[in-house]
């Protein structure tokens, strides 16, 4: 089974963008081929929400200093990037996640995806204009995978 | 959402928040301040309350924080449904307790296994934990996941549960639903014992404090849901008479609103609650309790995951009981309307200095309620004043973190004191221990805390040091 799942909060700003991908991977991924999942809160979640799924990919926003909008690759064969590390209130990173999933013995398959920079996160506030842009780019690069298989 | 609707709903749970930082002043070799400075989102929502319907808090509320919606939604129930002079019937309340012992369970074993243990055996962080023991790790997701489970069928969901209402719930479970999760809660209740044994081995600190304790206290059971708020110097007050004694104030470092009782720093939380109510444990956690080294109180902070994990083993037993002898309430909500005012006002809140000034004040004839729970890390007081049309005209939300501050800031000070002389990167991470035995709602409670040390004293100059971890 090929699982996307989208991570954020949906009234942060730019923190929505996994869900924005994740929800728009829904409406154009060929039925019946791939399950999507959106993911608010907890990221320790994702442990329980991958178990079973083979093929995995995460969408997540990131804050990490870098040009609002850009597109960042992760493949969990690596440990991530610090981009993907955050500081939050009791929540563990994506980075934190993946490795305690490694440590457990707890990974999928082949887990991947993508982090989108973001540029704002108040409360109540849309996505920038640059994370939208981001947002199509991840979904179209995404549906190209899905199809293609790989 | 859309820019300028009513009905915005603003989970704080923004995995961007919570830069906590901490500074310590040392003058002339001592310490002369430790300060934390805390990103504390209730404020926000205050302000958002005003002006909507009386059945809109446990929905927003919930969303105040990501680990604890359930205590929101329950002190936010208490307050509007007592502004409302209407009583829930016993069936819901223990529909509510149930639920509750959910939220203790998956906050409990979260804070116990990836947050503080690592620190006792010397591990950076949980996943280091996991790398090396990975059955014990697995045993606290497991403890978790029961508690995650029990919020899901009986809230709807985990994270924002969807099924509480004002007046009890939207949608009763079915008793067969309950029964299926008793075998996952009798392995959690096993897995609690093997973890208040585990812990019980961790090496502890010399750190004795005398707290003012405060909690909220039951007549015959373990304080979750309702009670009177009692100190351990002798307050005995209902929640309705919280405001004439607890007073928030602003300080200049923290976002965070300061809190005291009758001037005095206190501390809410599993210590607290254990120390005040530890005769109101059943008889077989009283006996856990004392076979890991408890007595009747608890005063050295880094026990507090001792008493955690006592915790832990109580809301599987209450959950099992409460499953147990569940009566589906019928109906699951009862009706609750605003009332013209009938009872008298709030007393008067003494003045403060500081005291931040309210942008609307609740008109004479709104009904003013009041309710105190106890959220996994302390006492959680919501105060609301209702129109008899049923809009919020004032919300007062008082966390436990924000009550706590002070009584860790005063850990700090002297905790540090004896420390001066570690090297920082030693130094920080004590200081983090030491922050994390009262498992804060804010990021600090995991290991990005910033430290920095200024010193200060005549002749030397002043020097700073900033360290950001990352």
């Amino acid at each position: 089974m090929i699982l996307v799942i989208g991570i954020g909060n949906p009234d942060r700003g730019d923190d929505a963008a996994g869900l924005a991908v994740a929800t728009r991977i829904r409406e154009a991924a060929p039925p019946g081929h791939v399950t999507v999942r959106e993911l608010i809160g907890d990221q320790l979640a994702l442990l329980d929400a991958w178990t079973g799924a083979s093929d995995v990919y995460v969408v997540d926003a990131v804050c990490s200093g870098g040009t609002p909008g850009t597109v960042y690759r992760f493949d969990a064969a690596d440990t991530l990037t610090d981009r993907f590390r955050h500081r939050g209130t009791h929540t563990f990173s994506l980075a934190d996640v993946v490795e305690l999933a490694r440590a457990l013995g707890r990974l999928p398959r082949r887990l991947a995806g993508f982090g989108i920079e973001g540029a704002q996160w108040e409360l109540g506030s849309a996505l920038s204009p640059q994370v939208a842009a981001a947002v199509g780019t991840v979904t179209s690069q995404l549906l190209k995978e899905l199809k293609a298989g790989v | 959402m859309t820019h300028g609707s009513r009905n915005v709903s603003v989970p704080a749970l923004a995995r961007v928040e919570g830069e906590g930082g901490l500074e310590i002043v040392v003058e002339n070799g001592q310490v002369a301040q430790a300060r934390l400075d805390i990103y504390e989102p209730p404020r926000f929502f205050e302000a958002l309350l005003r002006g909507r319907s009386y059945t809109e808090p446990p929905d927003i509320t919930a969303r105040i924080c990501g680990i604890c919606p359930v205590a929101y939604q329950m002190s936010a129930c208490q307050a509007i449904e007592d502004a409302c002079q209407a009583s829930v019937t016993p069936q819901i309340r223990a529909l509510r307790r149930l639920i509750y012992t959910g939220e203790w369970i998956e906050s409990h074993a979260l804070h116990i296994y990836l947050l503080h243990a690592p620190d006792f055996l010397g591990y950076e962080s949980g996943i280091h934990l996991a790398r090396d023991h990975p059955d014990i790790v697995s045993r606290g997701l497991r403890v978790k996941k029961a508690g995650n489970r029990l919020m899901e069928v009986i809230g709807g969901r985990s994270v924002h549960p969807v099924n509480v209402r004002v007046g009890g719930f939207y949608r009763a479970p079915a008793t067969a639903e309950l029964r299926s999760l008793v075998p996952m809660l009798e392995q959690a209740r096993d897995d609690a014992e093997d973890t208040l044994s585990w812990v019980a081995t961790f090496d502890f600190p010399e750190f004795e404090r005398d707290y003012e304790f405060v909690a909220l206290r039951h007549p015959d059971q373990y304080p979750i849901t309702e009670g009177r708020v009692v100190s351990s110097s002798g307050l005995d007050i209902t929640p309705a008479e919280y405001d004439s004694h607890f007073t928030e104030f602003q300080v200049s470092h923290s976002t965070a609103l300061h809190s005291v009782l009758d001037g005095r720093t206190y501390l809410t939380g599993p210590l607290a609650r254990y120390s005040l109510n530890s005769a109101r444990l059943p008889a077989g956690v009283r006996a856990a309790a004392h076979a890991a080294g408890l007595g009747a109180t608890c005063t050295n902070p880094f026990r507090s995951i001792v008493v955690r994990a006592v915790e832990l083993l109580f809301a599987c037993d209450e959950a099992l009981r409460l499953i147990n002898g569940y009566q589906p309430p019928d109906p699951p909500a009862i009706d609750v309307r605003p009332q013209r005012p009938q009872r008298p006002h709030q007393p008067q809140q003494p003045q403060q200095p500081h005291r931040p000034q309210r942008p609307q004040q609740p008109a004479r004839d709104d009904a003013t309620g009041y309710g105190c729970t106890e959220a996994p890390r302390g006492l959680l007081y919501h105060r609301y004043s209702i129109t008899g049309d049923g809009v919020i005209t004032d919300a007062k939300i008082v966390p436990p973190t924000s009550q706590n501050q002070r009584a860790i800031e005063a850990d700090l000070k002297d905790f540090a004191a004896a420390r001066l002389g570690l090297e920082h990167a030693k130094l920080t991470s004590e200081c983090e221990q030491a922050v994390r035995n009262h498992d804060p709602c804010i990021s600090c409670a995991a290991h990005f805390l910033d430290l920095r040390l200024t010193e200060a004293g005549p002749g030397t100059g002043t020097r700073t040091e900033a360290v950001r971890q990352t």
